[in-house]
C-alpha cells in the first residue's frame, strides 16, 4: 500500500481512498469503497468490470460531475498535479473540467445537445477555456472533426446530431473532449453503443489520437478484448473495490483474482471456435447497500476460505507491480 | 416548409369558415328580431318590414351569408345598431387600451413565469420552488375579478399608489399610460404566471437530467450556460405552446379585466354590445379574435421549427 503513495513525478492524477455514497430514500449505497490507483502521464489506463462495479461512478467522481442530490464523495483524494481536485471551488473545478480532464460518455445518441449543430457545441468547449472568438472557435471545431477523421467537416460541422450516425456523433464527441488538449481524457464505455465494426474504429481512433496528443486515457470497459488492444496498464473493480491491478501483460498472464480469472475465462476465445458453453461466474454481485464484512467477493470464489469471509484483503503487491485483493493471491496466480 | 405554410393557411380559410358560419348563425338563430330591436320598441310594423328589406333579411339565409362574407372580406363589417358607425371604426377606436393590456400581460407573464420556472426547476425541492407551488395554487384558483378588485382596494384605495380604474391613452404620455396598466395588468398575469411557471419548471426538470446537461457539465460550462443555453432551449417546445395557450385564454381574461378597471377596451365594448343585443359588434370581435387566435397557432407551430431542429414540416 505505502508503494502506492509515493509519488513520482510522472504522476498525473493520483487517488486514494476515494469513497462515494448513494443516498437513497431509506438506504445508503457505498458505490465506492476507498479505491486507490494514479494514472501516469500519456499513459492509458483500463478500468474493468461489471455493469455497477464502480466503474463510472469513479469517472464522475473526479469530474465532481455525481447527481448533487444523491449521490456525495465522501472520503479520500484526488490529487491531479498534486492538487486534491475534491478541495476545490466549483469555479475551479469548471476550468478543469473539459480543459485538463475531458470526457467522452457512453451514450453518443443521447450525449450531444439536439437543438444545437455539433460545430457550435464543439466550439462552446474552446470559448469556454480560451479567449477565442466565435469564429476561430467555430474554425477550431472544423480542424477537430477533421482530426476525427469526419469526411467532409466543412459541412459536417453545421449538422446537428441528429443528422449524424451514432459512430459519428462519438467522434463529433471525441473532438469536443480533445478542444482544449487535456491531459487527461476519461473514456466511459465510449464504444458500448455502437456496431462492432464502428467500435474497432473508434478504438483505433482513441489509440492513435493519443499516440499523437499525448494525453492520458482513463479506459472504461467491461471487455477485456478492449482492454487488451488499448490499454498498457489495468485495474479490476469489483462491488466498489479494485481487486486487482497490473500492466496488460501481466494480467493476461498471471491473473492473481480469482474474480479476474472468472472474467477471463467469460471471454468468448475465437480460435478455439464454438465448442462449449461459456464458462460464467455462479451467483450474483453482493448489494453494496449493506457493509460487506470479508473479501466481498467471497460469496462466488471458489477459493474462499474462512478468514476470506471474515477479514476484508486489501490491494497488496503480489510480485511487484503487480496487486491483488485476495488473501491467496499467490496460489491463485499459481492456479 | 412552404407547402406546410400553405396548407396551414388552407386549414385556416377552413376554420374561419366555420367560425363565420357559426358567428353569422348567431344573429340570425338568437330569439327576437335583427330588425325589431333596430327599429326600436315603439316601432310600427311597417316599419320592421322596411328595415327588414333594407338589411336584406328577407333573402335566403345563402345569400344572406355571401353577403356578409363579401362585405367582410371589402373591409365592411357592418355598422353598429346602436351608434349607427361602422363596426369596424368602433373596434378601431377601442384597440389600444387593450392591445396595451394584452402586450403588456403578455410579457410580464412570459418573461416572469420562465424565469420563476427556470429557478424552481433549478432548485428542486428548494424554498423558491415551494414558493412556487403555493403561489401556482393561489394563482390558479383565485379568478382575475377577485385579483383585481383586492388590488384596487389596497393600492388605489388604501395605499393611493396607482389610479384605481380608467385609462390614458399612450399619446399622453408614457408614465399616465403605463400607471393605469399596472393594476389591470397584475390583475390579469397572476394566473397565467403561474400556469407558465409550472410548465416550464416541468419541462426544465426533464431536460436538467438528460445526458447531454451531463456532458455540458463535463464540458465545464457555468451553471448559467448550463440553465440558460443547454437547457432552456431544450424546454422550449412545451413552453411556446402554453404562451400559445394563453394568448387564447387572454381573449377571455382581457373582457373581465377590461371591466373591472373601466377600461375602454375591446372587452368592454364586446360586454356593452351583448348588453346591448348589437349583433354587428358582437360578430366583429368574433370574427377578429379567432382570425387573431389562429394566426397565433400558426405562429406557435412555426415557432417549433426555430426551438427544435428536428421539427421540420
Amino acid at each position: 500500500m505505502l508503494m502506492h503513495t509515493t509519488i513520482a513525478n510522472d504522476v498525473l492524477l493520483d487517488v486514494q481512498n476515494l469513497e462515494t455514497h448513494f443516498y437513497g430514500d431509506e438506504s445508503i449505497t457505498r458505490a465506492l469503497g476507498g479505491i486507490s490507483f494514479q494514472v501516469k502521464r500519456g499513459e492509458t489506463l483500463g478500468v474493468v468490470g461489471e455493469s455497477g462495479c464502480g466503474k463510472s461512478v469513479t469517472a464522475l467522481s473526479i469530474l465532481r460531475l455525481l447527481p448533487k442530490l444523491t449521490a456525495k464523495t465522501v472520503g479520500g483524494e484526488i490529487r491531479f498535479h498534486g492538487r486534491d481536485l475534491l478541495k476545490l471551488s466549483e469555479r475551479e473545478m469548471r476550468g478543469i473540467r473539459g480543459n485538463r480532464i475531458a470526457m467522452i460518455f457512453q451514450e453518443p445518441m443521447t450525449s450531444l445537445n439536439p437543438v444545437y449543430t455539433v460545430g457550435h457545441q464543439i466550439a462552446e468547449a474552446v470559448q469556454i477555456h480560451t479567449k477565442a472568438t466565435k469564429s476561430e472557435a467555430m474554425a477550431k471545431a472544423q480542424e477537430l472533426l477533421r482530426l476525427v477523421r469526419i469526411s467532409d467537416p466543412e459541412r459536417r460541422v453545421n449538422n446537428y446530431p441528429h443528422e449524424m450516425s451514432g459512430g459519428m456523433r462519438q467522434r463529433a464527441m471525441i473532438a469536443m473532449a480533445l478542444a482544449c488538449s487535456p491531459e487527461l481524457l476519461i473514456a466511459d464505455e465510449p464504444t458500448t453503443a455502437l456496431d462492432v465494426t464502428i467500435q474497432a474504429q473508434i478504438l483505433r481512433l482513441v489509440v492513435e489520437l493519443k499516440e499523437r496528443t499525448g494525453t492520458a486515457v482513463m479506459f472504461i470497459t467491461h471487455d477485456l478484448g478492449v482492454v487488451a488492444e488499448t490499454c498498457q496498464r489495468v485495474i479490476v473493480m469489483y462491488a466498489g473495490r479494485i481487486v486487482e491491478q497490473a500492466s496488460v501483460v501481466d494480467l493476461f498472464a498471471r491473473p492473481s483474482h480469482p474474480y479476474t480469472q472468472g472474467l477471463m475465462r467469460s471471454v468468448p476465445d475465437r480460435r478455439r471456435g464454438r465448442q462449449r458453453r461459456l464458462p460464467e461466474i455462479p451467483g450474483i454481485v453482493p448489494s453494496l447497500r449493506e457493509p460487506i464484512v470479508g473479501c466481498s467477493f467471497a460469496p462466488r470464489c471458489p477459493f474462499a476460505i474462512d478468514i476470506c469471509r471474515e477479514k476484508t484483503p486489501i490491494l497488496r503487491d503480489v510480485v511487484p507491480g503487480h496487486g491483488a485483493a485476495c488473501w491467496r493471491a499467490e496460489e491463485v496466480m499459481g492456479a | 416548409m412552404a407547402a406546410y405554410i400553405l396548407r396551414r393557411m388552407v386549414s385556416a380559410i377552413a376554420v374561419m369558415a366555420m367560425v363565420g358560419m357559426f358567428v353569422f348563425l348567431l344573429l340570425r338563430l338568437a330569439p327576437g328580431d335583427p330588425a325589431a330591436i333596430i327599429a326600436g320598441k315603439s316601432a310600427t310594423a311597417e316599419m320592421i318590414a322596411g328595415i327588414r328589406e333594407k338589411l336584406g333579411l328577407n333573402d335566403p339565409m345563402p345569400i344572406q351569408f355571401i353577403r356578409w362574407v363579401r362585405d367582410m372580406l371589402g373591409g365592411d363589417f357592418g355598422t353598429s345598431i346602436f351608434a349607427g358607425r361602422p363596426v369596424l371604426e368602433l373596434i378601431g377606436q377601442r384597440l389600444e387600451p387593450t392591445l396595451s393590456l394584452s402586450m403588456l400581460t403578455m410579457i410580464v407573464s412570459v418573461t416572469v413565469g420562465v424565469s420563476f420556472g427556470i429557478v424552481a426547476a433549478w432548485r428542486a425541492g428548494g424554498l423558491v420552488d415551494r414558493m412556487l407551488s403555493a403561489f401556482a395554487a393561489l394563482g390558479f384558483s383565485v379568478p382575475v375579478f377577485v385579483i383585481g378588485f383586492f388590488a384596487i382596494y389596497w393600492f388605489a384605495i388604501n395605499l393611493h399608489w396607482l389610479p384605481v380604474q380608467g385609462y390614458q391613452p399612450i399619446g399622453q404620455g408614457i408614465g399616465p399610460w403605463f400607471d393605469h396598466l399596472i393594476l389591470p395588468t397584475l390583475a390579469l398575469s397572476l394566473g397565467y404566471i403561474a400556469f407558465i411557471a409550472r410548465i416550464t419548471r416541468a419541462s426544465m426538470l426533464e431536460v436538467l437530467s438528460e445526458d447531454y446537461m451531463r456532458t455540458a457539465a463535463a464540458k465545464g460550462a457555468s451553471s448559467y450556460a448550463m440553465l440558460f443555453h443547454h437547457a432552456l432551449k431544450n424546454a422550449g417546445v412545451p413552453i411556446l405552446t402554453v404562451v400559445g395557450l394563453c394568448f387564447a385564454y387572454l381573449i377571455s381574461g382581457v373582457v373581465i379585466t377590461e371591466t373591472v378597471f373601466n377600461v375602454p377596451g375591446i372587452g368592454r365594448l364586446t360586454v356593452d354590445a351583448i348588453n346591448n343585443r348589437d349583433y354587428p359588434i358582437i360578430q366583429g370581435v368574433l370574427i377578429l379574435a379567432s382570425g387573431m387566435y389562429v394566426l397565433v397557432n400558426l405562429a406557435v407551430d412555426l415557432g417549433y421549427t426555430l426551438i427544435d431542429p428536428r421539427i421540420r414540416y
